[in-house]
């Protein structure tokens, strides 16, 4: 029956080259680690993606039930944890998942950083990267505010007197963030979540496409 | 048709005006929305309002005291009442002096006298920062900036109190 779909569609539209550009390449003796183990190394970047699905998933789900205003945010994470079932769960992978994203992100880094396959011809590659990590820290930074609890609220305060002091701008950067030049409140929440949940994303996976396209075209770097 | 008029091509004029066009309607679409974004930059702050911070002036001595009074403040559409706190006292030259308690180093709250082994000064309990009585910060403590002065005036022998001014790293 599904053949019969896929005929059908393939029939008309010819998707097999599609899929096959996407999924159909050769993996290297040198990083497939049933072959030889140390290579599990080579495993971080695309456990990271992984993570990330996981984060963009979580975090789907949990705007059901979140709402981004200073007199509900707190009760709607209270009550996503306490009261929905399941709601815990979610909560938690997007939470420690939060977490494990960086960590698997350096880990991916210090690897292409100890192999030396960051060099011609894949600088660039390495830029993207690093942008990558900026936009994760930046996604860190906005979705700890989002609970608006106590810690939340003081850590953004910190967060935001760091970008304070940055030469020349720190004031309207702090401004733009903050969307107030003197209080962390209702401006700030939602700016927060807006850039937590759209721009936030939309750059990551831009940086994710191009970070992809690359690899592909260039090929994993040689054995060492 | 003269060999100078050939110096634009049809293509090449077609090229030109379509990325014309296409620019000047991604620069019209995204006009808004980037003003929209950098508004609270651009958005006058409210010269500043005095509040009654609940002292008479009279009660005002040469010990720095901690005085507690609550503020409109407007925050886009949400509007509260949140707590201000301030350290008052009169100097040598008997002007009042009403000093922000928030640290210059992370934003915790200063205490004056705040810690035993320093007295006559404001300790920062979160990294241990200390300013002198009139809020200069002391030389190898995280701080960088003294305390804050609130602008204050007068009015009917009760203390008003508008916004902290900032002030320049020693």
């Amino acid at each position: 029956m599904l053949q019969k779909i896929y005929d059908w569609i393939d029939d008309r539209i010819d998707i097999t080259p599609i899929w096959r550009d996407i999924a159909d390449h050769e993996v290297p003796e040198h990083v497939n680690p049933a072959h030889n183990f140390s290579a599990f190394v080579y495993c971080f970047g695309g456990l990271t993606f992984f993570v990330v699905v996981i984060q963009i998933l979580s975090g789907m789900f949990l705007t059901m039930y979140y709402v981004p205003d200073i007199e509900n945010a707190w009760k709607s994470v209270y009550y996503l944890q306490s009261e929905v079932a399941h709601g815990q769960i979610v909560r938690g992978m997007h939470h420690w998942g939060a977490s494990v994203v960086i960590v698997m992100l350096l880990l991916h880094t210090l690897r292409v950083f100890f192999q030396g396959a960051y060099k011609k011809p894949r600088e660039l590659n390495w830029i993207v990267g690093v942008l990558i990590f900026f936009v994760m820290l930046g996604l860190g930074f906005t979705g700890y505010l989002l609970p608006w609890d106590n810690k939340a609220y003081f850590a953004t305060q910190v967060g935001l007197e760091i970008a304070e002091q940055v030469p020349f701008i720190g004031t309207e950067l702090k401004t733009l963030l903050a969307g107030d030049a003197s209080i962390v409140g209702a401006q700030t929440l939602t700016r927060f979540f807006a850039i937590h949940v759209f721009f936030l994303p939309a750059a990551l996976f831009a940086l994710l496409a191009v970070h992809f396209i690359l690899i592909r075209r260039q090929g994993i770097s040689g054995p060492l | 048709m003269s060999k100078e008029k050939q110096q634009v091509s049809r293509r090449q004029f077609l090229n030109y005006s379509l990325m014309g066009v296409g620019g000047f309607m991604a620069a019209g679409l995204l006009v808004s929305p980037i003003r929209m974004a950098i508004d609270p930059v651009l958005k006058k702050t409210a010269a500043g309002d005095y509040a009654n911070a609940g002292i008479s002036v009279d009660d005002i001595t040469t010990e720095p005291q901690r005085v507690d009074w609550t503020i409109e403040q407007v925050d886009g559409w949400y509007q509260s009442k949140p707590s201000k706190t301030a350290w008052v006292y009169k100097d040598d030259n008997d002007e009042i002096v009403a000093l922000s308690p928030i640290c210059t180093h992370l934003g915790c709250v200063v205490s004056w006298e705040g810690n035993d082994q320093y007295p006559d000064q404001f300790f920062c309990p979160c990294h241990g920062g200390r300013y002198e009585k009139d809020g200069t910060n002391i030389p190898g403590t995280p701080p960088l900036a003294p305390l804050a002065v609130y602008e204050q005036k007068v009015e009917n022998g009760i203390l008003f109190l508008g916004n902290a001014i900032s002030r320049k790293g020693a």
